[in-house]
């Protein structure tokens, strides 16, 4: 089972109601297997006629209260942005993977990391967020989906998983139905979601609020949100970074070539650790700006030419220099190019 | 430091001699050939035999441009250690079934480190580090003799485990199943004896 298989398994052991999908390398095992599951299931699968239609699609089985998710790659992650945006401004839950490949523009098939600032920053117009999950295993990828339709129910607001080509494409070992990593939360009750209105008053499900102020007070409730998920919902893991001099910061398939890089260099004396923000939004800004206190040099490696790096400069605030290292294209760090650019930092440090 | 940034990523490879791991073992293989040869199920068989034997694995299947023009690849990483990249740049070990792919990747791969060649398809002499270990294997040759030339990258896989003595054929053979379509179950037989006749190859031909 490839990476985009057990995604697509994990979405429906996550109760996934309604799948949308519309083809395009390197994601099209997770269109091929719910086209073949979710009948078994006996729930909703549409293979569409364009990304615009499948974003619009999720839209209205998500109004409806059921749990619903789309699929692509970034192309046609760029064509779902009207419908995302729509999403948020209408406060609707929706899952949407993204396994990243090599752009701007139709770009190749390849692995890349290229889609952050689209992800994290809402990518579509308008003053909104998205929740952001980058994993680095397909076990991470399974963990994650569970964790992406819990956080949309709860938010009322769309969560994207950034994966990548490699992520989709690769097989390792994964439980799919074992223990939580994040244990399962009580989904809230949807009194806001179109199911009839015999016995109750209308519901409305919209995002266009033209009179004087009310808009006002729509953002102002998404910003006090958008506030309480970034106390409450960020997810970073660190490792060695208390006794380090450098820090690595990476995330996705890119942490896992640092982390095996990391692990080389302190088998060659180098005080290195590393820190791999999980949620990208919530970024782990308050984790990057406490290690940033001791003086350490900060290293982002990305599979673009440099995206987190801002955030990561952001929360460490001028405290610490913060390089960068990066390929693009589809093209992939080595675990020797990342070894290689954490032994030439070492060198001139004298602090 | 004024920054590190460098646009073309940098083009300095690793230093001589650095060696990958300095604990336990970090297998990187990669299988190549033309489309048809079974590399994806090769590659398949030997990550589903490392899972079961409980190693880490990661299998990563070429689907990229280089598949079109006739060459299949995947890249399968066996350590025991958690894995950092399912990419595989400079293998231990190469299984090549046909010419192109040993042109290929038979000079990416590590000093000691193993080639298996189906000498079936591939009259040259591949071009290898000094201290690398080449078996020359009538892969089709001898699947057919087995009754079809497509358990050919069973043999060679074979010859592989052999050499390599991380798992039996006999553990692979095991695997068969697992990754074989349940509407090629009835080849199961001949595939584990292609294994098996690969490994025997291996032990008479060192």
């Amino acid at each position: 089972m490839c990476g985009n298989e057990a995604l697509a398994e994990a979405a429906i052991i996550a109760g996934v109601d309604a799948y949308f999908g519309y083809p395009i390398t390197p994601q099209n095992e997770i269109t091929a297997y719910m086209s073949r599951r979710m009948p078994e299931e006996g729930r909703v699968f549409v293979q569409c006629e364009s990304e615009l239609a499948a974003i619009n699609m999720v839209f209205g089985a998500s109004a409806t209260g059921k749990r619903s998710m789309t699929t692509s790659s970034s192309p046609g992650i760029s064509l779902m942005q009207e419908g995302l945006s729509y999403l948020a401004g209408a406060e609707l839950p929706a899952v949407v993977v993204n396994v990243m490949r090599g752009g701007p523009g139709l770009g190749n098939i390849a692995p890349a990391q290229g889609d952050y600032f689209q992800a994290t920053r809402g990518g579509g117009h308008g003053d909104y967020r998205t929740i952001t999950l980058g994993p680095s295993s397909v076990q991470e990828l399974v963990d994650c989906m569970g964790l992406a339709f819990d956080l949309a129910d709860e938010y009322r607001m769309p969560v994207i998983i950034l994966a990548d080509g490699i992520l989709g494409q690769m097989m390792e070992p994964v439980v799919l139905n074992g223990e939580k990593r994040w244990p399962k939360r009580e989904p809230p009750a949807k009194d806001w979601a179109l199911t009839g209105a015999s016995g109750r008053k209308q519901n409305i499900v919209r995002s266009l609020w033209l009179k004087e102020g009310v808009l006002e007070e729509l953002n102002n409730k998404l910003h006090r949100r958008y506030k309480q998920i970034e106390k409450n919902e960020v997810i970073c893991e660190q490792y060695e970074v208390d006794y380090a001099e450098i820090v690595v910061v990476a995330y996705g398939v890119a942490a896992r070539i640092v982390r095996g890089a990391v692990t080389r260099a302190r088998e060659q004396g180098i005080k290195v650790g590393w820190i791999r923000p999980i949620t990208l939004w919530p970024f782990p800004t308050e984790q990057i700006s406490k290690a940033a206190e001791e003086l350490k040099v900060f290293l982002v490696v990305e599979m673009s030419l440099g995206q987190m790096v801002e955030d990561v400069k952001l929360a460490v605030a001028g405290k610490a220099p913060v390089l960068f290292f990066g390929r693009a294209g589809g093209a992939v760090p080595t675990v020797e190019q990342v070894l290689e650019t954490i032994r030439q930092l070492t060198i001139p440090e004298k602090r | 430091m004024g920054g590190q940034r460098n646009d073309e990523g940098l083009s300095s490879g690793p230093p001589e001699g650095v060696r990958m791991k300095a604990n336990g073992f970090y297998e990187e293989v990669i299988v190549a050939g033309f489309g048809g040869q079974g590399i994806i199920l090769a590659g398949r068989l030997l990550a589903q035999t490392a899972m079961k034997a409980g190693k880490e694995v990661t299998y990563m299947p070429a689907y990229g441009p280089e598949m079109r023009g006739g060459t299949a690849n995947s890249m399968v990483v066996i350590a025991d250690e958690p894995i950092a990249s399912p990419l595989v740049s400079k293998p231990n070990s190469l299984i090549g079934m046909n010419e192109a792919s040993v042109n290929k990747f038979a000079p990416r791969v590590k000093g000691g480190g193993l080639v298996i060649m189906n000498s079936s398809l591939i009259d040259s002499e591949p071009e290898v580090e000094e201290t690398t270990d080449v078996l020359a294997v009538p892969a089709d040759e001898i699947a057919v003799e087995l009754g079809s030339q497509k358990c050919a990258n069973m043999v060679a896989m074979g010859a592989y485990l052999q050499k390599r003595g991380l798992f039996g054929a006999d553990s692979a053979a095991a695997c068969l199943a697992d990754v074989l379509a349940a509407r090629y179950h009835k080849t199961l037989p001949m595939n584990s004896e292609a294994l098996r006749r690969g490994a025997e190859f291996a032990k008479t031909h060192s």
